[in-house]
């Protein structure tokens, strides 16, 4: 009895692992690194991958309603540098010589939040218009849209690094509580956190969520099924519109500065986040856990590249060479059970 | 030499979990129409596709001419004289007739002696020579989408005939043909049969089967029952065979009584000229109403237009008295009708999802604490009170729906109109692709829920099922109706009448 319930085990073990490899491969690399390398199992190298993880979580939760309904979002990237510019600009010190918008007094970041979310809100709907209401295809309706975003954070920063941000936005973003030989808890965690249970209960508990999967498992049965497909494809852009924006809002404190460049290539490591993560590019499936494990993964792959010591030229060769590994492997699940 | 072009002996092939074939055995006589039969998921596109070189088999021997032989792949399935028609057509549609035909064997050329080119002359002579052969005079030029569906499997045909083949796989030819080119087809099959080719001929249409087949096989559950001369058998002798045991009754008892009228329609035009056009019809409470009609009728397309799929031009809709404004299916589901579709996999069931997601989908709100919240157990419920009803058999709520037979498909999507309580419910070919053993169960819901007082609106293309199931028939030509029969004086003879009224 005992024997036959630990070869369940064994076999559930082996399940998991070969339908999730690159987690896996990427786990035993990690492991690897760290016994080979010093200083890589810290807790400050934890803190490090935990908060560059939180604002990639909140990128990639943007485009994988997207993606569950086979759709993409490219302009995420851009997207996130349009927020980090506006929000740049409009936190910057009310005595700072290089402000842009001298017309504005000091800002209450408070609010730029509110404004920089509103811009989200805009993008999205844009996108969303695109491709439910012009039917282009969200692929190229979202590269055209990436352009123009980017064209519009280069207009408005005249190509130019933003910094002189109040302290209190630099500070509360990158606050931080305890502190265990070097490991602290930062409040982007508790950020991402929460807008990691919020889209759990979205994607499981609320109608939204169910039609959300039912476009993705079959757009016309869900129509034929009383779901408004369009409305629900527009709030799924304009989620992730929103989801930009926060991220945009946080990485320019986070980084102390900001730029129309900023964010380039994010949504990229977004969606490979969410391929790793077992979101499916043929639509239907996906989780919220299984996002976040997938992120992590990507930003670990980043960590030991970085502590390996590689030439960061070729961190984009490796990362691009997952993402392709990350699909196939996605597909090959699909084009086996034919 | 053997009497027989091809044999296969001992096929067993098994899949995780199943055993589809288990000793199968299939002689092909050369210049005789041999009727594969059994019921959904008996076994017979498995075997075909052994024959066909998509699966391998894990026992078993194929002979051609009483030699050996292993067929490795389609490619050499062809190149072996073995060719197929697949039910589910797949041919280019932005491409030619000729292009479709010669794909991947196109005639080529040398131009300046060197440069290797397609040969678009001979392509094209050797596409009309073909066409001319299984009786078509379609221009081979022509972009296959502009064909109808008949005319793309003829060129389906012509390129099985093109590979000289001695053995043709006909797969369901005839689901989606009107009975002009069902006839069309019989001559070309009778020609091919003139030349010796073997035809295997999948069908579940009695009739065609009695009326072409020289001899029958017959398969059930992965097993071989046996091979008997068409001559011998009858309706009820293949069905009992297929099945396993008498089948007394095909329909159920109906104890419906129509009531008052309680949904009607006034001359409803589709936009689309060539579509539905001045249709009125008014339907009973507790009434069954079949729609007939051949392929093409539109009567698909004019369901699709009440349920607000299809746009309309001018025509009302009157529900109880009320009139009701449809611009999309939720308007529709919102006043109380209910529509299964036709097309069970387009636009039917999402296949990566549960069987729990895919029952709920309509009727979301019932299931809301809060307003917002999905109560999952009210969810579970409501699987478990569907799964009882209509014995629908799955693993649990959690199975993906794509992974149960379609009789239990169909179940789970009747069961997700079910749960908005429709008054009205508009069942487009509800048996289509089902074995008989689930077409019953899916006949006696239907005789339930009109007992209930539902009105229902049954398309139906099995003429049997029409006149069986209906109390009231209207008939449909070329986007018209053109008549109405009552259920007890129904006969096909009638039916086909108004079917054929072209103007």
């Amino acid at each position: 009895m005992e024997a036959t319930k630990q070869a369940g085990f064994g076999k559930k073990l082996v399940k998991i692992v070969t339908r999730n490899p690159i987690v896996f491969l990427l786990l035993i690399a990690a492991i690897v690194v760290g016994c080979l390398v010093e200083n890589f199992f810290s807790w400050a190298n934890l803190t490090n991958l935990l908060s560059n993880t939180a604002i990639r979580f909140l990128i990639a939760l943007g485009v994988s309603g997207c993606l569950i309904t086979k759709g993409t979002d490219l302009s995420a990237g851009r997207q996130v540098g349009f927020a980090a510019v506006i929000a740049g600009i409009m936190c910057q010190r009310g005595d700072y010589n290089g402000r842009l918008w001298k017309f504005l007094p000091e800002m209450n970041i408070g609010l730029v939040f509110v404004v920089v979310v509103i811009f989200g809100v805009i993008w999205g709907m844009i996108n969303g218009f695109i491709v439910t209401k012009l039917h282009v295809p969200p692929f190229i309706a979202t590269l055209g849209t990436q352009t123009i975003i980017y064209g519009i954070s280069l207009v408005i920063s005249d190509a130019q690094p933003i910094g002189g941000f109040q302290k209190i936005y630099t500070t509360l973003i990158n606050g931080r509580i305890g502190n265990v030989k070097g490991f602290h808890l930062p409040y982007l965690l508790f950020v991402a956190a929460v807008f990691g249970i919020v889209f759990w209960f979205i994607y499981n508990k609320m109608r939204f969520g169910k039609y959300m999967y039912a476009i993705g498992g079959n757009d016309v049965a869900a129509e034929v099924s009383g779901v408004n497909t369009t409305r629900t494809l527009m709030r799924i852009y304009t989620t992730a519109g929103i989801m930009y924006a926060v991220a945009g809002y946080l990485l320019a404190a986070k980084s102390g500065g900001a730029s129309a460049s900023m964010g380039q290539g994010y949504e990229l490591e977004a969606i490979a986040g969410c391929t790793i993560g077992g979101v499916s590019t043929t639509g239907g499936i996906g989780t919220v856990p299984g996002i976040l494990i997938g992120v992590l993964v990507f930003e670990l792959l980043k960590i030991i590249l970085q502590f390996l010591g590689v030439n960061p030229y070729y961190n984009y060769v490796v990362q691009g060479l997952v993402i392709v590994l990350a699909v196939s492997l996605d597909i090959r699940k699909y084009i086996a059970k034919k | 030499m053997s009497e027989y072009v091809l044999e296969m002996t001992g096929v067993c092939k098994a899949f995780p979990g199943v055993k589809a074939l288990d000793n199968v055995e299939l002689k092909l006589r050369p210049g005789k129409v041999h009727a594969l039969m059994g019921e959904n998921g008996a076994g017979k596109s498995t075997l075909m596709k052994c024959m066909f070189g998509i699966y391998k088999m894990d026992q078993g021997q194929i002979l051609m001419d009483g030699q050996p032989v292993t067929i490795s792949d389609p490619m050499d399935a062809l190149s072996k004289g073995i060719a197929m028609v697949h039910q589910e057509l797949q041919p280019i549609p932005a491409r030619t007739v000729g292009e479709n035909i010669f794909l991947g064997r196109y005639p080529m050329k040398k131009a300046l002696g060197f440069i290797p080119m397609v040969d678009h002359a001979k392509m094209y002579a050797d596409t009309a020579n073909l066409l001319k052969r299984v009786r078509m005079n379609f221009d081979p030029k022509q972009k296959v989408g502009e064909l109808s569906v008949s005319q793309m499997q003829s060129v389906e045909i012509a390129k099985a005939v093109s590979a000289n083949c001695r053995v043709l796989i006909l797969d369901e030819p005839t689901s989606s043909l009107t009975a002009n080119e069902v006839e069309a087809l019989f001559r070309i099959i009778e020609d091919l049969k003139a030349e010796g080719v073997a035809i295997v001929y999948i069908s579940h249409k009695m009739d065609e089967i009695l009326r072409i087949a020289d001899e029958v096989s017959i398969m059930r559950d992965g097993k071989y029952i046996g091979t008997w001369e068409a001559g011998e058998l009858t309706t009820e002798k293949i069905i009992t065979r297929m099945v396993g045991r008498e089948l007394t009754n095909l329909y159920p008892k109906r104890e419906n009584t129509p009531g008052e009228v309680v949904f009607e329609v006034k001359d409803f035009t589709s936009i689309n000229p060539r579509s539905f056009r001045n249709v009125s019809f008014q339907l009973r409470k507790g009434e069954i109403l079949g729609v007939g009609g051949l392929v093409g009728a539109q009567r698909t397309e004019l369901m699709e237009g009440l349920f607000g799929i299809r746009s309309h031009t001018t025509g009302q809709i009157f529900y109880k008295g009320k009139e009701l404004t449809i611009t999309r299916p939720k308007d529709a589901i919102d006043q109380g009708v209910a529509m299964l579709t036709e097309d069970r996999r387009g636009s039917g069931i999402m296949g990566v999802l549960s069987v729990a997601d895919n029952i709920s989908i309509a009727s979301l709100n019932r299931y809301l604490d809060h307003g917002c919240f999905i109560n999952g157990k009210k969810v579970e419920q409501l699987v478990q009170d569907n799964v009882q009803k209509m014995n629908i058999k799955t693993p649990s709520s959690k199975t993906l729906i794509k992974s149960l037979s379609g009789g239990n498909q169909q179940k789970v999507l009747v069961g997700r109109w079910l749960a908005n309580n429709p008054d009205v419910l508009i069942l487009d070919e509800p048996t289509r692709g089902i074995d008989v053993g689930a077409k019953y169960e899916i006949y006696c819901i239907i005789a339930d829920l009109a007992k209930e007082g539902k009105s229902i609106i049954m398309i139906s293309s099995e003429m049997s099922e029409l006149i069986g199931m209906s109390d009231r028939i209207m008939v449909m030509c070329d986007g018209r109706v053109t008549g109405f029969v009552e259920g007890n004086e129904a006969t096909q003879e009638n039916i086909m009448t108004y079917a054929t009224q072209f103007e």
